[in-house]
């Protein structure tokens, strides 16, 4: 990447704005924090409408839109998996069937819903792990964050780092969960609003929707053209979502077969996240009644269904505008990082001086740089700086445009840059700053609650006064924003650190819907059977893990390193097939650990946490088109009308 | 909670709405500047599409807010009626 970007007064101040709104939003909301309640909870008094959009922006992080741009370029329209199969279903099943037991039981979390259902052991698990997560999460993005300033506008990282966190602590300290949700609300509308213009330019540029459909299909029979793949596809492989699934792994980009893609993904991954992660559901529970918390995912399902359109459809633009190479776009390379300069400079001196062959030449350079490069280029550039040296900085970016490999999670950005003027630029990067910024502070809210109400209050502390916990929210507010900075640091430093972390994410996500399909529709599950199937069922993701291999890795970090039982044409088919895995053991070992287990709670206890034992929530009052059933049944059948048209 | 996001929403962007449309209509004639958005004056056209979405924001939270305090005042009136 040639050049920094370059912001304008005008594009500073919509900077400045986005700023001052939010941390304003903090202080106008300081007054109504009056107990733990308003903090932690917003005191259960939000709109559905408000809780909706929070509870799909949180989940909305930046990571995602840069990586479903990426995933756009990488797979094509097959993207939308993640959430026509891999979210509104769930989000559905969230609604009408699980919420009137958070909402309605005594719980304040997750792990408390846990706690009433079961016992202490599986609260402490799931709430130790969530926590962790959440902070890891946290540091992730704003790491990720600080990088990118760091890249594009030649920001200082720490300053970005601190000075980003400074804004996020400030508002949620003064204004807790609510500050947390009405930024939410805010990021969502500047996500869409920063973004739709580019993507309608971008649109326009390629030809249309037909045009750039059938840019896609020759893209998809010679994806080495943009260093895709090296394998070869079906016209239809980038622009049709099941047709190339229902051809077996080998069909489709991703290398993922039907049942692990449906099971994997659609069932066990996807209401895996949306039923039990904090974060979302942290967000219902804020809701000012049950049919408020019923109808909150709902809502958030209907922007969620057409949000492939703003955030994939760039990444399918992009692969088409390359392809066509029009006004010389490209994928953005990957960058080389200055210490890698310092390889490669004498690698293409000692080439030239060397007078190696071609192929020596590439092997030399590649290794230097540590990615693929294009031999062509490689093989220029060597003899042009043999015959006469060239200066640093001409030798540096003929270096970088030699690079082949492709930086997916640039795409986005290529296209901000290459269609953005001054202003608009602004506008789409405070776009991508609001939702890195909202991502540390919806984990750091989820963070605090389940710190204080239950590791703290639950453990440490009980039966404080309530402004006792709420000084306590406070302090650990600000030591969750502390701790995310380190893991930050933590990150940037380590890059293997990253993917330990969602592997480890991976590994207690997947069983964890066992236990709550478990918990809430079968009252004879007993608390040894959910901890130790629990337990169980993540050792089981682990030793998936340590036994199985992506083709094409090698065993560590990837997995396989206990042996190679079972090889997967791709990581995100092994991840699915994990998943999947994961699941089974937890569902099997919860159920049989529970038959020769005594039941530990009577029936009356467990009122309002099982369905069987919980009096159907009263619909009657609503006019019957207003109900949660009926709302989620028209959601889905929408949902199957979008997959059937893109089939 | 106390706070109408709507408000906040409202106003944010239409200041920055005003913002963008100002910048595009001074920038008009700099044919080179939007050349990277196809020739549209980008700036302008959706400065304008941010300053309506903001204004609308605000007359739903200013109309709901009549709305609450009407409220109060026709229970009052009744009141008196009777």
């Amino acid at each position: 990447m040639p050049t920094n970007i370059h912001l304008s007064l005008v594009d500073y101040t919509i900077l400045a704005l986005y700023c001052a709104f939010v941390v304003g939003i903090g202080f106008a909301l300081k007054r109504y924090m009056k107990t733990s309640a308003d903090f932690f909870m917003s005191g259960r008094s939000i709109p559905a409408w408000v809780t909706g959009l929070a509870f799909l922006s949180a989940n909305l992080g930046a990571l995602e839109l840069v990586g479903m741009a990426a995933s756009g370029a990488k797979y094509g329209i097959a993207t939308a998996h993640f959430y026509w199969l891999g979210a509104i279903p769930a989000m559905v099943f969230l609604a009408v069937f699980m919420m009137p037991f958070y909402y309605g039981s005594k719980a304040r979390s997750v792990p408390e819903y846990l706690k009433l259902r079961f016992d202490e052991r599986i609260r402490c698990f799931n709430s130790l792990s969530f926590a962790v997560m959440t902070v890891f999460a946290s540091g992730i993005s704003m790491n990720a964050l600080a990088k990118l300033l760091n890249q594009l506008l030649g920001w200082n990282y720490d300053y970005s780092l601190w000075i980003c966190s400074a804004v996020v602590l400030a508002y949620v300290l003064k204004g807790g969960l609510t500050s947390a949700i009405y930024t939410e609300v805010l990021q969502f509308f500047m996500i869409v609003l920063g973004f739709a213009p580019v993507v309608y330019l971008g649109l326009k540029d390629v030809g249309g929707w037909k045009v750039l459909n059938s840019t896609l299909a020759h893209v998809a029979t010679d994806p080495d053209k943009l260093a895709l793949t090296s394998k070869v596809y079906a016209p239809d492989a980038w622009t049709s979502a099941w047709k190339p699934l229902l051809g077996g792994a080998s069909a489709n980009p991703m290398g993922v077969d039907l049942f692990a893609m449906i099971f994997g993904l659609g069932f066990v991954l996807s209401f895996g996240y949306w039923c039990t992660n904090f974060l979302v559901v942290q967000r219902a529970m804020a809701a000012k009644n049950m049919t408020a918390a019923r109808r909150t995912p709902l809502i958030a399902a209907v922007p969620k269904m057409l949000f492939p359109v703003l955030v994939i459809l760039p990444g399918m633009i992009a692969a088409g505008l390359a392809y066509t190479g029009k006004d010389n776009y490209r994928l953005p390379p990957r960058m080389i990082m200055s210490e890698a300069y310092a390889k490669a400079i004498p690698a293409v001196q000692q080439a030239g001086a060397q007078n190696l062959d071609a192929q020596a030449s590439l092997k030399l350079v590649g290794e230097a740089v540590g990615f693929k490069m294009n031999p062509e280029k490689v093989v220029a550039l060597v003899k042009e700086n043999a015959a006469k040296a060239m200066p640093e900085a001409a030798l540096k970016a003929r270096i970088q445009a030699a690079v082949s490999e492709n930086d997916y999670d640039g795409v986005i950005l290529s296209l901000v840059k290459k269609y953005c003027p001054p202003g608009m630029l602004g506008l789409a990067l405070t776009a991508l700053l609001a939702s890195f910024m909202s991502g540390m502070a919806g984990n750091v809210t989820a963070f605090n609650t389940v710190w204080t109400y239950d590791l703290y209050q639950a453990y440490l502390a009980p039966n404080k006064s309530d402004g006792h916990y709420m000084n306590m929210g406070r302090i650990i507010t600000v030591v969750g924003v502390l701790l995310s900075i380190a893991c930050a640091y933590f990150a940037s430093n380590y890059s293997n650190a990253m993917d330990i972390i969602q592997l480890v994410f991976g590994f207690v996500n997947a069983p964890l819907f066992a236990t709550f399909v478990l918990g809430m529709f079968w009252k004879r599950t007993t608390s040894h059977g959910a901890f130790f199937g629990l337990l169980g069922g993540t050792a089981g993701s682990m030793i998936f893990h340590a036994t199985t291999l992506a083709a094409g890795n090698v065993p560590g970090i990837k997995g396989g390193y206990l042996a190679v039982l079972a090889t997967f044409p791709s990581e995100m088919a092994q991840n699915f097939w994990l998943a999947s895995f994961a699941f089974g053991v937890c569902f099997l070992l919860t159920v049989v650990i529970t038959l020769v287990t005594k039941r530990t709670k009577v029936d009356e206890e467990l009122k309002g946490l099982v369905y069987s034992l919980t009096p159907k929530v009263a619909d009657e009052g609503q006019a019957w088109y207003a109900r949660p059933a009926f709302l989620g049944c028209v959601l889905l059948a929408v949902c199957v009308l979008m997959n059937i048209l893109f089939c | 909670m106390g706070l109408d996001i709507r408000l906040p929403i409202g106003m944010m962007f239409t200041l920055i709405g005003l913002l963008l449309s100002i910048s595009g209509y001074m920038t008009k004639a700099d044919t080179a500047m939007y050349q990277c958005s196809l020739g549209i004056n980008i700036n302008l056209v959706w400065g304008v599409i941010l300053f309506a979405f903001g204004f609308v924001m605000l007359l739903l939270a200013l109309l709901a807010k009549s709305v609450k305090e009407d409220a109060p005042k026709s229970a009052e009136t009744a009141e008196v009626a009777r």
